[in-house]
Order: structure tokens, then sequence, then C-alpha cells
């Protein structure tokens, strides 16, 4: 007796929609590939550049509860607002973000890093100093490696002081891709 | 080190009970009651399952679930035909809630196993796909259960 996709669909929906999921979570299609995208009822809270749920499920429940979901209505806002801006038709986000579980000098970074324009770059240096730790540019790194929610909380925006890519964690030629889709001077 | 969970993430659960039950669910009830029911018996489950303490028997736990909804729905359904006399309204607590409370204390698969066939009333086959065993061990683990019910002292 297997479940119909419809019946499947209709209980996920229902779930999403009763505010039952600690974390709700869904496979997003993309020019760079499939996303898999996790919100709560706080907001946006990851996304994985790689797509297994299998890989992540454990994860999401640690971090979140065991209320874990696949449900398309749960990370609808933030599946449009991605087309969009890979669409090259949106240039911020308008999206609440959950960075629970973030230590403090974690979020004031990803806070900042919020706020740097689309299409333009900055340093790890810049990023410390602007969170009044001019010295900490190699924590700044640490930070931007495991930036929980990378496209939305623009981490590839981020270089090194001698315009380097550096690094990022869904590799560096996806971060020059992103810098591109942008229009930012490489 | 990060505290091991005590249940599985839902959507590995609901991914691994749902195809029993609806099948339990079909057999119950038939078509659309069923579908209707599938739901009901995810949304419940997906309200209590931050609160359960353990990952033991979540088969026997969804199937418990599911049958105390096809009692639910019996009992809401309309009779057929206009001739069917009324039935007489049920005396006090249903059979299933006072099985259950009687049968706390047994382990757990005994428990399982006599609150499925006696307070639920369902066949050892239904048992034995929700204790992940064969009819014949669900059929001794409700009779052990009973056994050991009738031979506790009761208290006074």
């Amino acid at each position: 007796m297997t479940v119909s996709t419809d019946l499947d669909l209709r209980f996920r929906a229902a779930a999403a929609a009763e505010g039952l999921l600690d974390v709700g979570f869904d496979v997003v299609d993309s020019p760079i590939g499939p996303l898999l995208v996790a919100a709560t009822g706080r907001g946006l809270a990851r996304i994985f550049f790689d797509a297994e749920p299998g890989l992540h499920l454990d994860r999401l429940a640690q971090a979140f509860g065991p209320r874990v979901l696949r449900s398309a209505s749960s990370v609808g806002s933030a599946h449009r607002q991605l087309d969009e801006y890979f669409a090259g038709d949106r240039s911020s986000f308008e999206l609440d973000v959950d960075l629970r579980g973030a230590a403090p000098f974690a979020r004031q970074v990803l806070d900042e890093l919020a706020r740097v324009p689309y299409g333009q770059t900055t340093t790890y240096g810049t990023l410390a100093a602007k969170v009044g730790a001019p010295n900490a540019a190699r924590a700044v790194g640490t930070v931007m490696n495991r930036n929980p929610i990378p496209i939305v909380l623009p981490c590839h925006r981020v270089v090194g002081a001698n315009g380097s890519l550096t690094g990022y964690a869904g590799g560096l030629e996806l971060k020059e891709r992103l810098l591109r889709l942008e229009g930012a001077m490489l | 080190m990060e505290a091991v969970p005590a249940v599985p993430p839902f959507e590995s659960f609901y991914v691994e009970h749902r195809d029993v039950v609806l099948g339990f669910l079909r057999r119950r009830l038939g078509g659309q009651a069923a579908e209707d029911a599938f739901q009901e018996t995810f949304l419940r489950a997906l309200r209590a399952y931050d609160r359960l303490e353990h990952g033991d028997y979540l088969r026997a736990w969804i199937l418990t679930i599911a049958a105390r909804l096809v009692i639910d729905t019996g009992r809401r359904a309309k009779p057929i035909s206009h001739e069917l006399p009324e039935l007489p309204v049920e005396d006090g607590r249903p059979a299933y809630a006072q099985i259950e409370h009687l049968a706390g204390e047994l382990p757990p698969t005994e428990r399982a196993a006599v609150v499925l066939r006696y307070a639920y009333d369902l066949p050892y086959d239904d048992i034995a796909v929700a204790l992940d065993s064969t009819p014949e061990a669900a059929r001794q683990a409700a009779s052990s259960g009973v056994r050991r019910l009738r031979s506790r002292r009761i208290p006074t």
C-alpha cells in the first residue's frame, strides 16, 4: 500500500499550515544546482549546497527539534526570492532569519555581513573592524566558513585584503559565479 | 558531545511508517475515509512527537494512534440506513482507555500487544506488523501480558 504523491503532499502542507514543525525544509532547484533550504517559525535557518536531505535531517533535528519535515510551503517565500535573485531580478532579500545557536560574535558578524550591498565586495578585515574587533579577520573567516545561510547572508561578497577570493564553503568557482551574477568587479 | 536525540527526525519516522499506516486504515475504513484518517493520524503524531521520551516501538505507537482514530471515526459515523436502531450510549470510559491504563506497567512489547489486541481489537496480523514480528509472537506477547496482569496483586 503506497501513499500517493497527492496524499503525501496534502499531509505535509497541513503539518506546515498548522504550525506543527520545528523546522520545515525543501529542495529548491537553482542554476548552481539543487539547494536544501530550511526554515523555522522564526525565519530562514539553513541553506545547504549539498541538497541530499539524508545528510542533514539529524543536524536539523539537533539544532531545532525533532519535528523536521519536508514541506514546500515552509520555505515558499525564500524559494521565490532565491528564484528572483538567480534570475537577476532581486538585489536584496526580505526574509527573517533564525540564527539561534550562533555565538554572540558570529551573530554580530553575520548581522554586519547582511549589510554588504549586492554586487560589492568587502574584506575579512573590514568586517572585523566593523564589529569592533579589527584584529579578528581570521575569526571572521571562520564565521564565513560556517555561515548557516549562504547566498542570503552574502559571505560570497567577502574577499581577502589583496582582492583574492580566498575561500568559500561551496567552492571558489561558486563564489566567483555568484559575484559575476551580481556584476561585481573581480 | 551533542545529546543523542530521543526520537528520529519526524521526516524519517513518517517515511518509514506511512505505507503501513495507510494500509491499516484502508483495511479498516476503506477509500476516502482512510485518506482523511491518514492525515489526522500523522498530525496527531506530530503534535505529540517532541514529547516522546524514546524512539522504541514507534510503529506500535503510530498504529495505536491510527486505531484510536478508527474508533473515533466509527462513533461519529451515521447509520447507513435510517431503519437501524439507535445504539446504546457507552457507559463510562471507553474500553481502550481502561486497558491502556491497566497495561501501563507491562514490558513494552507485551503492553503494545495487549493494548492493540484487547483495546483496539486488532487482528494478530496487524499487531505483528506493529511490533515488527510474527503473528504467533504477537499472540504470545498478548497472552503473556494478560497472564501477568491477572497474576498481579491488585492494591486495595
